[in-house]
């Protein structure tokens, strides 16, 4: 049985696509057969940011619809090949997605992969809610200002409330906050929110701290997921958030200002 | 011998009581639009006796009144303290007339025979209220009812989450949310939270913004309650 994980965060932009493809990567890289299923219908964007946009033939809603099978739509990393992309439709919108059609694609990817990544929709309505229905477990992306954490907080609640293992009584949707866009220097002049903070606030474990960086913006301008850049400072801390997903102990890194930049600082570099 | 089909019992039952000073229907249906609109789910298919006691006009039209009450999601169930000139309007709407002794049932003037009193106590002593008990946190745009009793939350209520009971509320962790307690009318209900951030605290439909809360009090543990138709926050 495949371990179902969820990215999701209620709001809009905060990094859930990029996640996906770096965690999902992380995972592959590791050694696990994995799969990122885009849930995003109508606002296909996770094959740019996996750099595979040129290879979708087939789509997830193609799939749910019984157009193509599974071995047509997904498509295998050039990267890594135990990585494979489940794309969605750009032409489609989220009524298109249903409960059953969801669970028959996720129980037959369940009996070749070890984890499925939900790339999920903005906003807590059908596409989001389709995302993490079957979710084992959830990563909750969340920017440190006030109404990320008040939409994390929302999509919290509904995973308590309308996932399937809220419905029948099973063990809770296991939460991982994951922090991105974390900004060390402009936490400590008191513009952002702090990693305690938003712990205090949202109440789940943390999983990872990403700090801002330029290279998110250039891996996804490049469809190279930002976990391939073993020498940015982003993909060091997806590494690190997926070692703590799989139960290892890991220091978080990133948290201070000036500790890492003090050799750019001197070089006169931003 | 057959089954007994059904039994008595003296039981007391908390409603709203409509003390109508004056009437008429613009300024009612105003005032009262004003009242609801405070806190809507708090008066929604809320049972409601009006009472004519202090009402000084002589000229009432009993049907408009209870149309306005009921447009209003409001449930008229008796009148009472009923000057005898609006006797003969109120029987025709088929709503009951309330004794003044009967709505003081429980006061030691009750003229109730002695036997039925007694069953009536022993009612009331054994009446136990269910507590609702939450363990993991109220999020954001939830909400959380604890219906006829108390509601105990072991975590917390966030910001934009909503809790509400019929009595107390007990809180271990931070409230910032809503509050609501006694929301059927119990003016002897409390809050008590570990954390005091909250957006809004009601006991029995009187109500503190955040706003009005004094700032020495906030984050601190308080507890809140009504006294004098004025809202107490104290620490505790």
């Amino acid at each position: 049985m495949a371990e179902i994980i969820v990215i999701t965060s209620g709001k809009g932009g905060v990094g859930k696509t990029t996640t996906s493809a770096a965690i999902g990567s992380g995972l592959a890289i590791r050694g696990h057969k994995t799969v990122i299923i885009d849930f995003d219908v109508g606002l296909r964007n996770l094959d740019l940011i996996m750099g595979c946009e040129r290879r979708v033939v087939y789509d997830f809603v193609n799939v749910l619809n019984q157009e193509a099978n599974l071995n047509q739509a997904l498509i295998k990393d050039k990267r890594n090949s135990n990585l494979y992309i489940l794309p969605a439709s750009q032409t489609r919108d989220k009524d298109a997605l249903t409960q059953e059609g969801v669970q028959a694609v996720l129980n037959e990817l369940s009996e070749s992969f070890e984890y499925i990544i939900c790339d999920s929709p903005a906003g807590i309505e059908k596409g989001a809610q389709m995302a993490l229905y079957y979710a084992d477990q959830a990563i909750v992306v969340t920017n440190p200002e006030v109404s990320s954490v008040r939409d994390s907080d929302r999509i919290l609640g509904i995973l308590q409330s309308k996932s399937l293992r809220a419905e029948t009584g099973a063990e809770p949707v296991k939460e991982h906050l994951l922090l991105t866009r974390y900004n060390p220097s402009r936490v400590e002049q008191g513009e952002m929110l702090s990693v305690e903070d938003v712990v205090e606030i949202l109440a789940i474990p943390l999983v990872g701290v990403i700090p801002e960086s330029e290279a998110v913006l250039k891996a996804s301008n490049q469809g190279e997921p930002v976990i391939f850049d073993e020498s940015a400072d982003a993909g060091q801390a997806y590494s690190d958030t997926v070692a703590r997903l799989l139960g290892e102990e890991v220091d978080f890194r990133f948290l201070e200002a000036g500790k890492k930049g003090f050799l750019k600082r001197l070089l006169g570099a931003k | 011998m057959a089954d007994t089909s059904f039994q008595l019992k003296g039981s007391v039952v908390t409603t709203f009581i409509l003390e109508l000073y004056q009437y008429s229907r613009e300024d009612f249906t105003q005032q009262l639009k004003d009242k609801i609109s405070q806190a809507p789910d708090f008066f929604l298919q809320s049972p409601v006796v009006i009472s004519l006691e202090k009402f000084e006009n002589n000229e009432l039209d009993i049907v408009q009144l209870l149309d306005v009450c009921r447009e209003f999601k409001l449930q008229p169930m008796a009148f009472k303290a009923v000057n005898a000139k609006f006797e003969a309007a109120i029987k025709l709407t088929g709503l009951p007339l309330l004794s003044d002794t009967a709505t003081r049932s429980v006061s030691k003037e009750s003229v109730a025979p002695a036997p039925q009193q007694v069953i009536a106590e022993v009612e009331q002593a054994s009446e136990y209220r269910r507590s609702k008990v939450i363990t993991r946190p109220v999020r954001s745009g939830q909400q959380v009812y604890a219906e006829g009793g108390d509601l105990i939350i072991l975590s917390q209520v966030s910001e934009g989450a909503e809790v509400l009971a019929d009595g107390n509320i007990h809180i271990y962790g931070s409230l910032r949310g809503r509050a609501l307690a006694g929301i059927k009318g119990d003016t002897s209900a409390r809050v008590f939270c570990q954390k005091l951030e909250a957006e809004l605290i009601s006991v029995a439909g009187h109500f503190i913004l955040s706003d009005s809360l004094d700032k020495t009090l906030q984050r601190q543990a308080v507890q809140v309650y009504l006294d004098e138709q004025t809202l107490h926050v104290v620490a505790v």
